[in-house]
């Protein structure tokens, strides 16, 4: 009997280990490792930050879902991988800390044939000074939309500056909260649902709101943007994003690192070298992603921690990790089987996989300051790739080593995304789109890097509607409720 | 002034920018032509989802 350890229970950590169960059955053992006991349904945060839905509708107890489907469940976070065993035993293992199940604090070592990290991001909010709390926690001065609980606060908060809006001026500044964030898209969703919700309130005429981000330009959503067929043209999605923010009267800064955040204002420092400080009464503002810091030791105990891991934490996979220019950047880059290149029974899906770099065109302030947005590994994106990798560990413990690894590049396989600019079931608006690859590949789609007829968006009510429809589908499909499988990632 | 023209006054960027007039933001909201955007919307996902797995 083999036994595959998934640490993370997220999308792609799901993913993996539901299907890896489900096609080895019980002949083989499937354990999963998170520190939470909820799975949530991310995408559909922002709408308990408006408060247009509770934490309960986005969130399930993972642990009956585990427990129907046959995987044995451990509520701990993992701390470090030995992948070539300790002394006196070459069996690969992974030391874990109990986060519940009423094993608190306690430890445990977890031996494994075959490992995948799918521990998703830590939220490194004190990358920036006053974002954080100094211990790893969102600090005291802004709100964030990153976790159901998170949400949570920024309804709570949000409902306050409503309130004040009532009779005086608030000012709302959504976006990002560094200069190398990822995840524009949420904050880009939350900036709307927050317009949209003021509107229906009566208090958007007493709301600044504006937009902070670390985007080139609106619309970039760290993939470079997207061009798209429209009228007979071929546009970039600059055009529609500057046009919403527009017509929704939302201003924005661009090419922003926010370089400290204090109770009420934030400094930043804009790509042309120049400095500002922006003064608000509500901020949400998305922090940088990083690795979990899970550490990595030999057989003989020395740290082999960056033999594993890219400096940022994300676990390095096959892909190129030559440093090399922008222009000298190819599809072919980007990693196909998410296989750790010295361990082969180990590997990385989502969000954990270091890229081999980012997807916009990197960009750097007179100071030397970085300030692009990292790549975006959405939903379908981490959840193709947790199947893939579960598909390719299958084939391995079914049919040996020479067992064929499934392969499947970010570089070719598009990504269908529905942005919400505000819930109603008939007056609520979305931007649905597609892009097709989500990494571009400018060798076969030279001028775009992406196949126009394949990457299109447009927002409107039936973009809402599918993003609500997508939400109850996807926590069915999490759930493992009859005809799960047929559900596509 | 037509609702859509008053934004552009507000600010430099906006007024560098298209801001839909009445018959598009009818458009976005009118469940018929909705009804059938979902339909659309919904093949050219299902084809791009296709192609991607």
């Amino acid at each position: 009997m083999a036994r595959l350890v998934v640490m993370g229970g997220g999308v792609a950590g799901h993913t993996t280990a539901t299907f890896a169960k489900k096609w080895l059955g019980n002949d083989h053992e499937v354990v999963v490792v998170t520190p939470n006991s909820n799975w949530n349904w991310i995408p559909s945060n922002i709408w308990v930050g408006i408060g247009q839905m509770k934490k309960e509708d986005v969130v399930f107890p993972l642990a009956p879902v585990y427990a129907k489907a046959g995987i044995d469940y451990r509520q701990a976070k993992a701390v470090s991988i030995h992948p070539e065993g300790k002394e006196g035993s070459d069996k690969p293992f992974i030391t874990i800390e109990y986060t519940g199940q009423g094993k608190e604090g306690q430890t445990e070592e977890l031996e494994y044939d075959y490992l995948v990290n799918a521990t998703g991001p830590k939220l490194n909010f004190d990358a920036t000074p006053g974002l954080g709390d100094g211990n790893g926690q969102i600090g005291p001065h802004t709100v964030s939309v990153c976790t159901a609980d998170h949400a949570v606060h920024a309804n709570s908060e949000l409902r306050r500056i409503f309130e004040k809006a009532k009779t005086e001026k608030q000012k709302i500044l959504v976006g990002t909260g560094h200069g190398l964030c990822t995840c524009q898209g949420a904050a880009f969703e939350y900036i709307f649902n927050i317009e949209h919700e003021a509107k229906k309130a009566g208090v958007r005429d007493n709301l600044e709101i504006k937009w902070i981000s670390n985007e080139a330009f609106l619309g970039d959503f760290g993939m470079g943007g997207l061009h798209m067929k429209v009228g007979g043209y071929v546009v970039s999605s600059k055009l529609f994003a500057e046009s919403l923010y527009a017509e929704r009267g939302v201003d924005w800064i661009i090419g922003a690192h926010v370089s400290k955040v204090e109770e009420g204002k934030l400094d930043y420092e804009l790509l042309d070298g120049t400095t500002g400080t922006e003064e608000f009464d509500f901020a949400m503002l998305i922090p940088p992603f990083a690795g979990v810091g899970l550490k990595a030791y030999a057989k003989d105990g020395s740290d082999i921690t960056d033999k594993l891991f890219a400096p940022n934490g994300f676990m390095k996979v096959d892909a190129d990790y030559t440093p090399k220019p922008y222009e000298e950047w190819k599809a072919s880059d980007w990693p196909r089987k998410y296989q750790n290149p010295d361990y082969s029974n180990i590997f990385a899906a989502g969000i954990a996989f270091a890229p081999p770099h980012i997807i916009s065109k990197p960009a750097k302030s007179p100071n030397g300051t970085p300030i692009n947005p990292t790549p975006p590994r959405t939903g379908m994106p981490s959840g193709i790739i947790g199947k893939a990798v579960a598909e390719s560990v299958c084939s391995l413990i079914k049919d040996g080593e020479n067992a064929h690894i499934h392969e499947i590049s970010m570089a070719e396989m598009g990504a269908a995304c529905v942005a919400s600019a505000g819930k109603g079931i008939f007056d609520g608006q979305a931007a649905a789109m597609t892009v097709y690859p989500v990494v571009p590949d400018f060798e076969k789609y030279p001028g775009t890097g992406r196949d126009t007829d394949y990457t299109f968006g447009e927002i409107g009510l039936a973009g809402h509607w599918i993003k609500h429809i997508l939400h109850y589908l996807f926590i069915y499909k999490a759930k493992l409720k009859p005809g799960w499988t047929l559900i596509p990632e | 002034m037509k609702v859509e023209e008053v934004n552009f006054g507000k600010n430099d960027k906006f007024n560098l920018t298209m801001i839909p007039g009445k018959f598009a933001r009818f458009l976005r909201t009118c469940v018929l032509w909705q009804f059938i955007r979902f339909i659309v919307i919904n093949i050219k996902m299902i084809i791009v989802v296709a192609k991607s797995h």
